[in-house]
């Protein structure tokens, strides 16, 4: 069987900082990840290096039992990988639709084409509007991406990245900056939106990890210590050493 | 902020509603383009003598030019330096296709010689802009730079292309006449140039609605995003600029035929800096803003230059207060109004508009009077100390002269800046309410 996503040892330096030290994970098609550590210990370098937007010093990263190291951003999208940001990164001076059909257009193949009028493309545009309504934007579809509130540009950023239907789907930290009550709403949303895909996300809210996880990796100083089912992370103790002992103790009284 | 009220599963009856898509007639749309075809058509009826219709042709010639950089600038975001490489080495390649017909080795109607300088341009643009688009921002603009400064070089290095000082002349009036039209008489290569700026304008409008062309604005809002949705940025800029090369190239045989002469300075900096200028005051988010541009332009380079020695100076001055107080050009300007005037409330400010125009007329005059005064005294004083200034004889060593211009001077700022400031509290007062009638509005769906 083909992993998903698998990681074999990879590793990436900035000058003589080694961030991500030999780091292995093994990721079923349909599975849902989280990844959670300390921070600094390279949860969003490790998304980067698997969205293609750095290279990777050594190791290998596959997709589906393919090779997608060195490979650019836009050609590992486009064999089915999607990413979203850390930090709202959006086509600010587009609307809301446009935003959205923007990351639709190559998945339905229209490319570079500068001979089909926008409006004709039937496919794209009905794509557009399901994409919309399933992150509840639909009734702000002509606001600028710049003029949303801060939770619908959230959604937004969610609504790019699976909107090319990409088949595994990377968050970084989609509930960063979130009121408890919108992170419940979100959390719900992503549920939705990524039914059947593979799902790898970065969360800081143990809520949030424990709510949306099927397994959980913990990543420490570059180095996957963990990568296990919920109840067994939390009962590992060395991942309790090395970082979430005082947290996950905490959760489990308050939210879970 | 409903984002996510509940946990509604993907919604399904809204599949069943897509087969279905309603294709409103754009009637709006058709006025406006029936507008410019008409304005293009009648244009010559009204402006009959030679000069204005040289610069009617101008105008023409500018508008398309106008367009094509703007795709690079307003939709790409890449703020190129050097586009006149494109028009120019299009000018060049047409005039050259010109005596090539003269002297029978090319069997082409004149009308087509414009297509050939788009070919030209998109030849040029193809292989320069492969170095060009590799990078973007500041470093796009400094490639473009160089590359505009060594096409400049090499028309000094090739006499044989380029004509050297010189330059190369033509003559438009060869080959067989086509339906008795031989481009000898003005008119006719008015309507030439009106003929091409029109299916110019709606190609590269039509641009504006293709995929390509909406990548081309995610590109210029936000790179690294487009990287990771399927597409090279690289890509998308690369063709952009090959297309906005073509249509500069037939801006630049349009050109040739109208001059019957290319010299050099076609391809300078001065003309590419000319279009940066103008693409930029005349408002490059819009589509309709290099349009604007191109009128300001001839009328700038063409009226304003027969007026006044100083002209290069006012111009810098309005390209300096436009980018400091109106960075969306005139047409950011006009559909500011537009707005106003969408929400009924134009009718508030229109006095206000009227005291703006009459200060800043006021702070002009004394302004102008004391500029000309100086490009008197520093390049016409062997003609005497004394100069007309707009029916009034003004002396520039009298030092009445120059008191009174100074008093006008600070009389116009003083009043400007007291209608100004009562403007902005107006202006935004107005900007509150429409944004309150919006809210309003978005309640009640």
């Amino acid at each position: 069987m083909s992993f998903a996503v698998e990681l074999v040892d990879v590793r990436k330096s900035f000058g003589k900082t080694e961030i991500i030290r030999g780091a292995n994970l093994q990721v079923r098609p349909g599975e849902r990840v989280a990844i959670i550590g300390p921070n600094g210990a390279g949860k969003s370098t490790l998304f980067n290096l698997i969205s293609g937007r750095f290279g990777c010093t050594s190791g290998e990263v596959r997709l589906h039992g393919q090779r997608i190291d060195g490979l650019a951003p836009y050609e590992i999208n486009r064999r089915g990988l999607a990413r979203s940001f850390q930090v709202s990164n959006l086509f600010t001076r587009l609307s809301v639709f446009e935003n959205i059909r923007c990351a639709v257009l190559w998945s339905m193949g229209y490319r570079y084409a500068f001979w089909k009028f926008l409006a004709d493309l039937d496919d794209a545009n009905d794509r557009t509007e399901e994409v919309l309504e399933m992150i509840k934007l639909d009734r702000k579809r002509d606001v600028l991406a710049t003029n949303l509130t801060y939770a619908e540009q959230r959604a937004l950023e969610i609504g790019i990245t699976i909107a090319g239907g990409a088949g595994v789907v990377l968050l970084d930290e989609p509930t960063a900056g979130m009121s408890r009550s919108e992170t419940r709403r979100f959390v719900q949303l992503i549920r939705d939106v990524t039914v059947g895909k593979t799902l790898l996300t970065v969360e800081h809210d143990m809520g949030v990890v424990f709510g949306l996880a099927d397994r959980i990796a913990v990543l420490v100083y570059g180095e996957v210590i963990a990568f296990d089912e919920p109840e067994a992370v939390r009962a590992n103790p060395r991942v309790q050493e090395a970082y979430l002992g005082a947290v996950l103790e905490h959760e489990a009284a308050g939210a879970h | 902020m409903d984002t996510a009220v509940s946990a509604l599963p993907i919604a399904t009856p809204a599949a069943a509603r897509r087969n279905y898509h309603f294709r409103p007639y754009n009637v709006g749309r058709w006025i406006v383009w029936g507008l410019f075809a008409l304005v293009l058509a009648v244009a010559p009826l009204f402006w009959t003598s030679s000069f204005g219709q040289t610069m009617l042709i101008q105008t023409g010639i500018a508008i398309i030019a106008c367009l094509a950089y703007n795709i690079l600038l307003g939709q790409g975001g890449m703020l190129s330096f050097g586009h006149a490489v494109y028009s120019g080495l299009g000018s060049f390649l047409a005039i050259h296709s010109l005596n090539f017909i003269a002297s029978g080795r090319l069997g082409l109607p004149v009308s087509l010689v414009p297509l050939v300088g788009g070919l030209g341009g998109l030849f040029f643009a193809t292989l320069l802009g492969y170095v060009t688009t590799k990078k973007a921002g500041t470093t796009f603009a400094m490639i473009t730079l160089g590359i505009g400064e060594l096409v400049w070089s090499m028309s000094l290095m090739i006499p044989e292309f380029f004509g050297g000082e010189g330059g190369i002349s033509g003559n438009r009036v060869v080959g067989k006449p086509f339906f008795g039209i031989t481009f000898g008489s003005q008119v006719q290569v008015y309507y030439l140039v009106a003929l091409y700026c029109f299916a110019c304008t709606a190609l590269m409008f039509a641009f504006t609605r293709t995929p390509l062309g909406r990548m081309l604005n995610a590109v210029r809002d936000n790179p690294e995003r487009v990287e990771f949705i399927g597409y090279s940025t690289q890509r998308v800029r690369y063709i952009a600029f090959m297309i906005s090369g073509f249509f500069a190239g037939i801006a630049g045989g349009l050109a040739a035929v109208n001059f019957e002469l290319v010299t050099a300075e076609v391809v300078g900096a001065g003309r590419s800096g000319a279009y940066l200028l103008f693409v930029f005051l005349g408002g490059a988010t819009f589509f309709f803003g290099p349009i604007i541009g191109a009128v300001l332009m001839v009328v700038a380079l063409v009226l304003l230059s027969e007026l006044t020695q100083a002209w290069l100076l006012y111009l810098g001055l309005s390209f300096l207060f436009m980018v400091m107080y109106a960075p969306g050009g005139v047409a950011s300007l006009i559909m500011m109004n537009l707005r106003v005037a969408a929400f009924g409330k134009l009718r508030h400010v229109w006095t206000s508009y009227l005291a703006l125009a009459g200060t800043a007329a006021v702070m002009l005059l004394g302004a102008a009077a004391m500029i000309e005064m100086v490009y008197h005294l520093q390049l016409n004083i062997a003609l005497g100390s004394k100069l007309r200034f707009l029916g009034a004889t003004l002396d520039a060593k009298s030092p009445d002269s120059w008191f009174g211009a100074a008093f006008v001077l600070f009389t116009g700022v003083a009043m400007f800046e007291f209608t100004r400031r009562a403007f902005k509290r107006q202006w935004d007062t107005i900007q509150e309410e429409i944004e309150r009638e919006i809210k309003r509005r978005e309640a009640l769906v």
